[in-house]
């Protein structure tokens, strides 16, 4: 079959569609649903631009088949955002600069709040490392580590 | 860019995965976490015109230890490498490999039958089977067989995979205990391929080798077993001995040169992985600065 018809979970809503075999999860997301959050680089894994969140794990939606998608929970930035789950990383992000033209910060938000819900307190090596797979080609990085750490330093000190 | 068209498929259990692949032979590939499948066609490195996806086959997946074989299922991903407490005791080699494929997201994907069968020249974790003397567990309709690494890994690419068959699981014998491991690979930038890696297993006697093998990968072609080692084994070691080493693997090593690394750097890289992974198995970091090339 070159089409396939998924049912699937985003960002809590159920959504049922026919697809053709060779679109990309990234591609469905934004091209059928409209969730433009989701952005994509280099289509091959590199840049990280589009990472999601699938079953509660941190993905590549440009290496991920929307079929693959199939019965799967998926969350999107827009998905993480709504909920307030991030926000303060957000609001982190925004404070201290660490975004500048914004293209890649979908996925750095994704992948430093996986990060920081497996690691309450990294180190900023960590944060490097896992961020490792995330290009910015604006900042630097080095504001990009601050806002996470940061980020880390405050919830730690929540009640 | 985007992926060529192609038919998909979901295989419901191995038995239907190989029907399918002995039916449609060379016109299909094997989807597992598609982390090297999906960049080759996404590139258009690939076209297949069919798509057999094994990836929720949970019969191929898991890590088992039995009578000192450690046998790892084809679709064990890299993630559940890395928080297995049996490969951390038994194959810590393949633990610290792990760390270095790619990154977080690609982790949580990407399976290592996926990675073996794909075979790139520069991945991790062919050198890793090569040093461990793993051996690759491969069915088709009509049977299975096993291959050892060394005959396994063919070129870029290139397995002794034929068309109709599956890699289902790989065994590795579990190192005695006490020997000890080493892993190095020069990136560009953390979690990408290699220019130069090394995966090492070493048995001690004493403060000598009593064996020591030494996996390159991103050298050439395929992981490569350097020969230079018979330098080092059942002799004490010195910074002299090391030196020989090192030029009896340049004599041997043949490396490309390409957008990731010239060879003469490849050359460079293997010397020092090699002097470095001899100082830290033995624990005497002045041999790493006697042999400095």
């Amino acid at each position: 079959m070159t089409t396939a018809r998924i049912a699937l979970m985003v960002n809590g809503e159920k959504i049922s569609a026919e697809v053709p075999a060779r679109l990309n999860l990234a591609d469905f997301v934004r091209d059928q649903l409209g969730l433009t959050g989701t952005h994509v680089g280099c289509e091959h894994g590199v840049c990280g631009a589009c990472t999601m969140r699938v079953n509660g794990e941190i993905i590549r939606s440009c290496l991920t088949l929307a079929v693959q998608a199939d019965g799967c929970a998926v969350e999107t930035i827009e998905g993480l955002s709504d909920s307030g789950e991030i926000a303060d990383l957000q609001a982190a992000f925004r404070e201290r600069n660490a975004l500048q033209c914004g293209y890649c910060t979908p996925g750095m938000l994704i992948t430093a709040q996986d990060l920081l819900l497996k690691h309450a307190d990294p180190e900023r090596t960590e944060i490097r490392e896992h961020l490792s797979g995330n290009y910015c080609r604006c900042t630097g990085y080095h504001a990009i580590v601050d806002a996470v750490e940061r980020t880390a330093k405050a919830r730690q000190r929540r009640p | 860019m985007k992926a060529p068209a192609f038919s998909y498929m979901r295989a419901e259990s191995v038995e239907h995965a190989l029907e399918l692949l002995s039916r449609h032979g060379d016109a299909a590939k094997i989807l597992s976490g598609g982390q090297s499948l999906l960049p080759a066609l996404n590139l258009r490195l690939a076209a297949p015109a069919i798509l057999i996806d094994i990836g929720r086959l949970d019969e191929l997946r898991g890590i088992d230890l039995r009578d000192n074989v450690v046998t790892i299922g084809a679709l064990t991903r890299h993630v559940d490498l890395l928080a297995s407490e049996e490969i951390l005791s038994s194959l810590p080699l393949l633990r610290q490999a792990a760390a270095h494929v790619a990154h977080p997201a690609i982790r949580n994907r990407g399976t290592i039958g996926g990675n073996l069968a794909h075979a790139d020249p520069a991945s991790e974790f062919p050198a890793c089977m090569l040093a461990l003397d793993a051996r690759m567990v491969i069915r088709r309709e009509d049977g299975e067989r096993r291959v050892d690494a060394r005959d396994f890994f063919r070129g870029i690419y290139e397995t002794a995979l034929e068309p109709c068959e599956l890699l289902v699981a790989i065994e590795i014998p579990r190192p005695q205990s006490g020997s000890r491991t080493y892993f190095h690979e020069f990136v560009r930038r953390s979690g990408d391929y290699a220019m130069t890696g090394l995966a090492a297993l070493a048995h001690l006697d004493g403060a000598q080798f009593a064996d020591l093998r030494l996996s390159y990968f991103a050298i050439g072609d395929r992981p490569y077993l350097a020969r230079a080692t018979s330098h080092l084994v059942g002799v004490a070691i010195t910074g002299e001995r090391i030196a020989e080493a090192q030029a009896a693997l340049d004599a041997e090593l043949d490396p490309p040169d390409d957008q990731q690394a010239s060879a003469a750097m490849r050359r460079h890289f293997a010397r020092l992985l090699l002097s470095r992974c001899v100082a830290n198995v033995l624990e005497r970091p002045e041999l790493a600065m006697e042999a400095v090339t």
